[in-house]
């Protein structure tokens, strides 16, 4: 009777707590991190998240075709800003929520600065591509900064995604090329292969914007979600995974 | 449409072309061999043919990047013949388009020669034609429907060939930046009136393709799809 009582009175507390679950979309660069911040999230404030991750695009599409996200994760500011401008958003909830850096990288080892860059003795150089990825832009920002953009221009093979340009690359087709830090930091250092981590100077800060969605508009999960991004915890697990925050 | 599009339907086209030539001068003799024999070799052949249709495309272009980059076996072996590697070049797409569309060309090559049977070449034979002359004059004429319907399907498939070309391409204009590939950039960054152009496109060319393959030859019906 006694441990009846018991599970009533837990049932009850439960339901005071109001545990709820918010839908996220995430692009894909930021998927090791979001599965470690919402694991700690839901620990935290025993709400559930369900993420799903595609490119900014697809998501965009997706978001204006009545996917049911609540909170975007975008791997870029104007697709945010694009919703919000098409009044998909809640106003007032978009921020910066990491910034991502690049990486000239290369399988090999041995590479410490932008020196194989200058010497040319390469046939292919993979990055994401400009048009769809703020990855790319930025490496584009980057040798023109360096002034080889011409010279590594004709050598460009562009990757759909992050994910495909480290493909490339890891695969060896591609003798050099860029990834975002986070796909290569392994406890704070380049795991595999080698790189030289592109100083921020180089080029324009790859803000990723979050936003609260329309469909998530008076969800407690989700703006519990969007405030614990916010917080210190969340963002040295950022930290870790190579974006400034 | 921009010179973009135009630049990767020609590219298309081109590769699609090349890529029906080399299936039909490859899969004829496969074809006539996996139709007549007897070999125990013919059951795991038939199968090793037939693994495109079952397999997505992106684990054929991912093994494809790997085997035939500088690291793996194929690529060692072009690299050694001063070819350099395959990957992000047209010659690398059509190698790898070959292998994506081979079912498609292989099997109503098969199926056609299968239903001539022994009785006209038996005949042929009797009237001392060489086993040469009974190919040319005999069997290609029976089995031209069959040729069609490859032809129209290898085609028509490598035109529509994504995930393959997208892994291997490397998304080089005038190289390896084909229709699909240049519908997907357009999509992904969310130009769509330019997608629904090239899209559009796409399923009206696809729909003509199909129609004249059934209007051409009534025995396909239903029988594939592309």
């Amino acid at each position: 009777m006694r441990r009846l009582l018991t599970l009533i009175i837990l049932l009850i507390a439960a339901l005071e707590t109001h545990a709820e679950s918010t839908s996220v979309a995430v692009a894909v660069n930021f998927t090791a991190p979001m599965q470690k911040l919402a694991a700690e999230f839901e620990k935290e404030t025993g709400h559930t998240v369900a993420a799903s991750f595609a490119s900014t695009g697809k998501l965009y599409a997706q978001i204006r075709n009545g996917a049911p996200f609540e909170v975007l994760l975008a791997a870029d500011d104007e697709t945010p800003a694009k919703l919000e401008k098409e009044a998909a958003t809640v106003a007032g909830s978009r921020y910066t929520y990491a910034s991502g850096r690049i990486v000239l990288w290369s399988a090999k080892p041995g590479l410490v600065d932008e020196s194989p860059l200058k010497a040319g003795d390469f046939r292919h150089f993979a990055l994401p591509n400009p048009r769809l990825a703020p990855y790319g832009v930025a490496a584009v920002e980057m040798l023109t900064a360096l002034k080889l953009i011409d010279a590594v221009q004709a050598k460009f093979v562009l990757a759909e995604n992050l994910a495909q340009s480290y493909q490339y690359i890891a695969t060896g087709n591609a003798e050099l090329g860029i990834v975002a830090l986070s796909q290569v930091i392994k406890e704070g250092r380049i795991g595999e292969g080698s790189g030289w981590i592109v100083p921020a100077t180089l080029h324009q800060p790859i803000r990723q914007d979050a936003v609260l969605l329309s469909a998530g508009r008076g969800n407690p999960a989700a703006d519990a979600f969007l405030t614990f991004l916010k917080s210190t915890k969340a963002k040295a697990v950022m930290r870790a995974y190579g974006y400034d925050v | 449409m921009s010179d973009g599009d135009l630049t990767a339907i020609l590219l298309t086209l081109r590769l699609a072309s090349l890529t029906t030539v080399i299936l039909l001068v490859l899969c004829t003799p496969l074809a006539w061999w996996l139709a007549r024999t007897a070999s125990r070799w013919k059951a795991p052949i038939g199968a090793v043919v037939a693994l495109p249709l079952v397999l997505p495309p992106t684990v054929l272009g991912f093994y494809l990047l790997v085997t035939l980059g500088p690291q793996g076996p194929v690529g060692q072996i072009t690299q050694s013949l001063g070819l350099g590697v395959l990957p992000f070049s047209f010659a690398g797409l059509v190698v790898a388009s070959v292998l994506y569309s081979l079912p498609f060309v292989v099997q109503p090559l098969q199926q056609a020669f299968a239903a001539i049977g022994n009785g006209p070449l038996e005949a042929a034979a009797t009237l001392r034609a060489s086993p040469l002359d009974t190919f040319v004059h005999v069997v290609l004429p029976l089995a031209r429907p069959g040729f069609i319907t490859a032809a129209i399907l290898g085609f028509a498939h490598t035109v529509g060939e994504f995930g393959v070309v997208l892994m291997i391409g490397g998304n080089i204009p005038n190289k390896t930046r084909v229709i699909s590939v240049q519908i997907y950039d357009h999509v992904e960054a969310m130009d769509y009136a330019a997608a629904h152009w090239l899209s559009g496109g796409l399923v009206l060319f696809s729909f003509l393709v199909l129609l004249a393959l059934y209007a051409l030859n009534p025995a396909a019906r239903g029988n594939y799809r592309g």
